[in-house]
């Protein structure tokens, strides 16, 4: 049952074969088993998430349903969630309970799905590794001697580790698709605007966005047609038609143009990870697709516009955790000036406090020419370069992360080892362009581990449902999307072609 | 050496909009504190702003009011900044692209002494939309109301500073002259034109009590004759047009001894007191902030196309110019009248009305001008607050027309009016006031008046014009003042003449 799709598991709903409350508590036993290890959850609430249950089924049986009714979902800790504590992985918001609802929570519990908890997340989202969180790290659930990646960590761990029917997360620079990547999942980064951020907790505004975090891409869909939509309490938000996320899943790909842009396999990429990603544009032409060589040639620029930006909108976003109104404040201070001091210098972590001072640093007077304002003329350019090759082909493939996934503690002294991490994601939330992250093999890591490889498939604005036929597709043929880590035993074999 | 003051003026116009700039709050006045602090005032985790089109609307109606560039395409930023009452870290405001941009307002400066009055052009620089922030009450607020349960230290009077966000979010219309004016009298003429004016438009209650209009005024002097500004200070928050004056006059005279003195002037911010009537410098630019503006990714910018513009100019009401040239042409006034009259919109519609209610505009004009303004001014009312209504005032007016009453009665009347609701008819009979128009009862009086007074005929017909005076003054006098003068003076000369 864990490893029923959203489909299968809404349609043992609907036939009554099972009550969202068996569902649910199944997943929360399997949460109370693996968590104490794995640390994917940061606030779980079994009353509350039981009595959604009970309602959804009694949803149910008045036939009053959605595809999504009675289904346990685990929701990032950046949504504000009403009555749950709402951390963001940080120590300045430890004991926050949102009293309100983010817009994709809303959603969610308008079609019927069970919160089934909170999950650990890097600090505010900064981070590619889930090491930055207040809460602890998360382990990756294929060896749990590495990380998840992130900042969606959690997520990415509960969804590997089955400790949910699917996920959300957020990705300002590579967030859901990196740790996709690394725990060997399906996960999609929508169209900058897609999917409201009406209390999604900010870490760069003009980047952040929502998705979904699943099983395969057809999971990714149905919790797409959940988060969707316009919402006018983010003017960001786009007015749009709306749309049903499943309905290209089942089209063939003969004819589809895939771009390989030449960057995404120079260097820098492991060489392991290098001959999955060629394995699976394999699979691609045997489905009929035609390959196409571009390039985009600004995606060198991507992390050092990224760094300017992103940490420049932070620097800001987070002027509000103050010790003031709600949050963290220190217990002694002297003054006003001494009470932000201390508050915000205990409140926040390490890699939070680094991207304040860039941030702050950036926008100051006489520097914010020569960095803000220089890094949003290049923002352009990136976004340009895409504009170029989707004239030539209909999706860009590359690898989702540069390596598989790394141990614990190695890039944690090496902040720009960890930012390269979102080498090949970042450039797409540069341009506000969809991407996703989708099983494509596994690779032997250094110490002969084998370990999950994310292919990612990047779409033209509003694409989404395209690229999810596109992945859909190859999981029709491929079986690397249902693979599932043993939880602390050794995982599964390496197939004799990709040792 | 003779000095020229140079000043120029910021003024902070809180716009009347039914609810925040950037959220659904209401914006009441004097609600108990945080009773209109909605998620989006008090800067919760996760929210986000949406412009209000109200806020917008009047934007652009005062922009089309003095002939403004409105901007197509103009941009929210954020200003960064900390203070306990400064919500987010930072105020949303409008920086390198206002809403409105150059305009002008003509002044009428009112005569001194010898110096006539006379007309001035102010440059308009820009005006553009900001939330106002909150409040912070330091000490002397209701303590009984706190839960001291909650606090580790006793709660006294003196170490406690609340903040109350209903006003944070407020919108304003910030506009900006240029260093134009070059008298405290000047700019007293300006701010109360402008105060009228974005009351007439309709965007502003203009209660400077309340903090609806605030003026910040920057003064500097130089030798006459020089091009070249000389160092400015800035004096906030002024909230009447008597501190206005006191203030100016007080930092000109500061300067310039300053300056005399051999010393320089250091731009700064200073604050007047008014009950010692001087300035003092609350902080020097070396200690301003660095405010790191950047564009506020959270919002769009804010495009205003010709259909906005016109849809806006569609519901203006006439400007005080265009009805000041109507009133002479259409009711003959002088231009001094007409231009008394459209000082304030509200004296305006109570001078129309008084003449559509049937009254002669003349006549109308100087009772507005002289019994009704005077009446106001000894009781500190407002035109709108008048106790004689336009429609009673026409009425009054009439019965001075038809010859019920004299103007001397009316006067009686009017004082009656003014302290008792009552009906004109009503008071003129109470009182007695009723003029003798009846010839024949005239005529017999006049005769017995003749009859009377022989030595004051003879004198008539001597020559001597004061005897006719006389003999008028005894006819009324006999008809206790009801006898309608006009008539009198008609039928006493045809008496005489015939005698």
């Amino acid at each position: 049952m864990i490893n029923s799709s959203l489909k299968q598991l809404g349609e043992m709903l609907q036939a009554k074969k099972i009550s969202s409350v068996e569902l649910t508590q199944s997943f929360l036993s399997r949460i109370q088993q693996y968590n104490p290890d794995i640390n994917a959850y940061i606030a779980l609430d079994e009353a509350k998430t039981l009595t959604q249950a009970k309602a959804a089924d009694a949803l149910i049986a008045s036939g009053d349903t959605t595809p999504l009714t009675g289904i346990p979902i685990a929701q990032k800790d950046i949504f504000c969630a009403k009555g749950w504590k709402t951390t963001c992985g940080s120590k300045m918001l430890a004991n926050f309970i949102a009293p309100y609802d983010a817009h994709v929570i809303t959603q969610f519990d308008a079609a019927g799905a069970v919160n089934l908890g909170k999950t650990n997340m890097d600090e505010f989202a900064m981070g590619s590794s889930n090491e930055t969180s207040y809460f602890g790290g998360v382990k990756n659930p294929w060896d749990f001697k590495r990380v998840p990646g992130g900042s969606s960590g959690g997520s990415a761990a509960a969804v590997a580790a089955r400790l949910c029917a699917a996920a959300t997360g957020t990705d300002t620079g590579g967030s859901i698709r990196q740790p996709a990547s690394l725990c060997g999942f399906t996960g999609l980064k929508p169209t900058y605007g897609v999917v409201s951020r009406y209390g999604m907790i900010a870490f760069a505004s003009s980047l952040d966005q929502a998705g979904p975090m699943a099983k395969s891409a057809e999971d990714c869909a149905l919790m797409m047609n959940v988060m969707a939509g316009f919402d006018e309490r983010d003017s960001t938000s786009l007015q749009r038609e709306k749309e049903d996320y499943t309905r290209d899943l089942h089209k063939p790909l003969q004819g589809l143009k895939i771009g390989l842009p030449k960057e995404f396999f120079a260097e820098g990429l492991d060489a392991n990870v290098g001959k999955v990603i060629e394995g699976a544009i394999a699979e691609y032409k045997k489905l009929g697709a035609e390959i196409v060589d571009i390039s985009l040639p600004n995606t060198g620029l991507s992390i050092p516009v990224y760094y300017v930006l992103a940490p420049a909108e932070a620097s800001s976003n987070l002027s509000r955790y103050d010790g003031v109104r709600y949050g963290h404040r220190a217990e002694s201070y002297t003054d006003l000036m001494d009470m932000y001091c201390k508050s915000r210098a205990e409140g926040f972590g390490a890699e939070v406090k680094r991207r304040i001072l860039i941030g702050t640093y950036v926008l100051s007077a006489g520097y914010y020419d020569a960095y803000y304002l220089k890094a949003q003329q290049i923002r352009r350019l990136i976004a340009q370069d895409f504009v170029e090759a989707f004239k030539q082909c209909d999706v860009i493939m590359g690898p989702a992360a540069p390596s598989t996934a790394f141990k614990a503690g190695e890039k944690v002294d090496d902040p720009v080892a960890m930012y390269l991490q979102d080498i090949y994601t970042i450039s797409t939330n540069l341009a506000g362009l969809p991407g996703m992250s989708v099983p494509a093999g596994f690779s032997t890591g250094s110490d002969g581990k084998v370990l999950p490889v994310g292919l990612q498939i990047i779409g033209n604005y509003f694409d989404e449902a395209r690229m999810l036929n596109v992945a859909h597709q190859y999981q029709q043929v491929t079986d690397w999307h249902a693979q599932i880590p043993n939880l602390g035993k050794p995982n599964l074999v390496l197939p004799e072609e990709l040792k | 050496m003779e000095w020229e003051v140079v000043i120029g003026l910021e003024t902070h116009t809180q716009l009347q909009t039914n609810t925040k700039i950037f959220s659904g709050a209401s914006i009441k006045y004097g609600a108990e504190p945080n009773t209109q602090a909605c998620e989006v005032s008090i800067a919760l985790p996760g929210v986000l702003p949406v412009l209000n089109k109200e806020a917008v609307q009047c934007a652009i109606k005062f922009g089309l009011a003095i002939n403004a560039e409105i901007a197509p395409r103009s941009v929210f930023a954020r200003k960064n900044y900390f203070y306990p009452d400064l919500p987010k870290g930072y105020q949303i405001s409008q920086y390198e692209l206002p809403v409105v941009g150059k305009g002008a307002i003509t002044i009428q400066v009112p005569a001194v002494g010898k110096n006539p009055a006379y007309e001035k052009v102010i440059n308009i620089t820009r005006a553009h939309l900001e939330e106002d922030a909150g409040k912070s009450v330091h000490g002397g607020f209701d303590l009984e109301k706190l839960d001291e349960a909650k606090w580790d230290e006793p709660v006294t009077k003196g170490n406690f500073t609340g903040i109350d966000l209903n006003r944070a979010g407020t919108p304003l219309l910030e506009i900006v002259t240029e260093p134009d004016m070059r008298s405290a009298a000047e700019t007293v003429a300006y701010a109360k034109k402008l105060h009228e004016l974005v009351q007439w438009i309709g965007i502003c209650d203009g209660n400077m009590q309340e903090g609806s209009f605030r003026c910040d005024v920057n003064v500097s002097v130089r030798p006459k004759g020089t091009g070249k500004l000389g160092t400015r200070r800035e004096i906030k928050n002024l909230n009447s047009f008597k501190f206005m004056t006191q203030a100016i006059e007080y930092e000109t005279r500061w300067q310039i001894e300053a300056l005399e003195d051999g010393g320089t002037i250091q731009q700064a911010t200073v604050l007047f007191n008014p009950d010692t009537g001087e300035t003092r410098a609350m902080r020097s630019k070396e200690e301003a902030n660095d405010y790191r503006y950047f564009p506020d990714p959270d919002l769009l910018p804010l495009e205003v196309t010709e259909a906005d513009k016109a849809a806006v100019r569609a519901n203006m009401p006439e400007l005080p110019e265009a009805m000041k040239a109507r009133f002479e042409a259409e009711y003959g006034l002088s231009s001094y009248d007409a231009s008394a009259l459209t000082t304030s919109r509200d004296l305006a519609t109570y001078f129309v009305a008084t003449v559509n209610s049937g009254a002669e505009a003349k006549q109308s004009a100087n009772w507005v001008m002289g019994n009704i303004s005077a009446k106001l001014n000894a009781e500190d009312r407002t035109i709108a607050a008048s106790p004689v209504s336009a429609t009673q005032l026409a009425q009054l007016l009439k019965r001075i027309a038809d010859n019920t009453i004299s103007n001397n009665a009316a006067k009686q009347v009017f004082e009656v009016l003014w302290s008792r609701e009552i009906d004109v008819d009503e008071v003129i009979e109470k009182l007695g006031l009723k003029q003798v128009s009846d010839s024949g009862a005239i005529e017999a009086m006049i005769d017995e008046v003749l009859a009377a007074n022989p030595a004051m005929i003879e004198e008539f017909k001597a020559g001597k014009e004061k005897a006719f005076n006389a003999l008028v003054g005894q006819a009324m006098k006999a008809s206790k003042g009801k006898a309608n003068p006009a008539q009198v003076n008609e039928v006493l000369k045809r008496k005489l003449s015939a005698s």
